[in-house]
């Protein structure tokens, strides 16, 4: 298989990059890492007339850790480099945790964070852990920067608020509350195929209570779901026996799962309530510990 | 120019802009005039006829097409020829000297790592890399980082075996 014919720029600044979108007037395609847009152009799901490779441009792959906690994630930032971070078990360890989980280990030397967020895939691991931690996407365009939440950046199954001439320069995770924790379970029936059910849940604690909450589904609905509402009524509290099976059961009840060869509605439902409580009954665990 | 094209995707027509690229391939700069479209296992195979790396399920999927791009695994049927522009490739062809297999040939060999052989070069360019991260890879880390390699007759067991034994043969060398 092989695409059908398209221009191809690579530039070297971002602004350079923006007039090439600009000038192509909603014809033009970025390509990051490639791990699910070439696959697309090979099946012709996607014929762009112009293909912007943003490979070349320098200094869009990093990991950094501002002194109260914000991460921000380059658009040039691989799985892999999330996976073998250093800083994020601490930093973020729901992206640590996710990152090990992303499709498979050679996609994962190639494809990106921001490009994985972008790409607003229902399945997608990234889109999942970024909504549950309330983290945002920078844009840049024409006229300048702008900050849209992931839970509004991702508009849809494949559709993110990207207007033509943006560019994904960044994502950032804020600041938590307290220690940032939480975790990221995904049930596959191996590794590189859609998930079964995904879960990610994050919490910002000070002491042993909870101070945020955010949760988000992949694979159990035809969006990325954000399950945060559900989630909501730990705020305030010290995680109990109790709370956490409310809240995995009201996690579990946003789920829009639809049977399917990887199981029925019912048993990824399960699925989704068994993750919660294995998260946050591994969570009360280690903040018992800590206190 | 057609030669490039023959089985892969219609010779570029009249106008159609290609791109002179160089790409270093297991130490030697190659120069080769591509079509933005074409993927960079399509130029390996058949623009410059290194037919180690194998095209298996041409969905990203497979992994048989897994060669080393800047020393890190990729799968070459996901990458466009013109991104490697600049860069530095490994093939399945740059494992053995003239005289000698590599010890991750060599291990295949030993314990019986291939069976059809169509998964084994992504399998040997995957193990490399891991060895170069990790010399000395449990049977679990070999299982992970093999994950992304579908084999469809050994049923991994011999492949892992094969890993473990390049890895100790290695480790062997470089003391």
């Amino acid at each position: 298989m092989y695409p059908s014919r398209f221009g191809y720029e690579s530039p070297k600044t971002v602004e350079e990059a923006i007039a090439i979108l600009d000038a192509s007037g909603g014809e033009a395609k970025i390509l990051a890492g490639g791990q699910s847009l070439v696959p697309m152009l090979k099946l012709r799901f996607a014929a762009p007339e112009m293909l912007v490779d943003i490979n070349n441009i320098d200094g869009l792959r990093y990991i950094n850790v501002e002194a109260d906690g914000t991460v921000r994630i380059g658009a040039l930032t691989r799985h892999e480099d999330l996976e073998y971070s250093d800083v994020l078990p601490t930093a973020s360890p729901v992206l640590a945790a996710a990152a090990h989980l992303v499709a498979d280990p050679i996609v994962r030397t190639r494809g990106t964070f921001v490009g994985s967020v972008c790409h607003a895939d229902p399945q997608g691991d990234w889109a999942a852990a970024m909504t549950a931690l309330g983290g945002h996407i920078v844009a840049q365009g024409p006229n300048g920067k702008r900050t849209i939440e992931v839970k509004d950046f991702v508009v849809g199954p494949f559709q993110n608020a990207l207007a033509y001439n943006e560019i994904a320069i960044e994502a950032v995770i804020p600041a938590p509350k307290g220690k940032s924790t939480g975790s990221y379970l995904k049930l596959e029936r191996r590794v590189g195929d859609f998930a079964t059910a995904s879960v990610a849940v994050s919490l910002d604690m000070v002491g042993d209570v909870v101070a945020r909450a955010g949760s988000a589904l992949a694979g159990v609905g035809g969006r990325t779901i954000d399950a945060t509402d559900a989630v909501a009524s730990l705020v305030g509290q010290k995680l109990t026996e109790e709370n956490i099976k409310t809240a995995a059961e009201a996690v579990a009840a946003a789920a829009e799962p639809r049977s399917d060869h990887r199981g029925t509605s019912d048993y990824k439902r399960q699925i989704v309530k068994t993750f919660v409580i294995r998260i946050l009954t591994g969570l009360a665990e280690s903040s018992q510990k800590a206190a | 120019m057609s030669s490039l094209y023959d089985e892969v995707a219609p010779a570029p027509a009249e106008g159609v802009p290609t791109r002179r690229i160089t790409v270093t391939v297991n130490g030697e700069p190659r120069t080769i005039d591509v079509e933005p479209r074409l993927l960079l296992a399509h130029m390996l195979r058949q623009g410059l006829k290194l037919t180690g790396t194998h095209s298996g399920c041409d969905t990203s999927n497979c992994g048989a097409c897994t060669i080393l791009f800047e020393g890190r695994p990729i799968k070459s049927c996901t990458m466009l020829a013109v991104q490697a522009d600049g860069h530095s490739i490994e093939t399945v062809e740059g494992l053995a000297t003239s005289s000698e297999l590599h010890p991750i040939q060599e291990g295949f060999k030993q314990e019986h790592g291939l069976q059809c052989g169509f998964c084994t070069p992504g399998m040997m360019m995957a193990s490399k890399a891991l060895l170069e991260k990790n010399p000395n890879p449990t049977e679990d880390e070999v299982r992970w980082a093999l994950s992304g390699n579908l084999c469809r007759c050994t049923g991994y067991q011999n492949i892992v075996k094969s890993v473990l034994w390049a890895a100790e043969k290695m480790r062997a060398e470089s003391n």
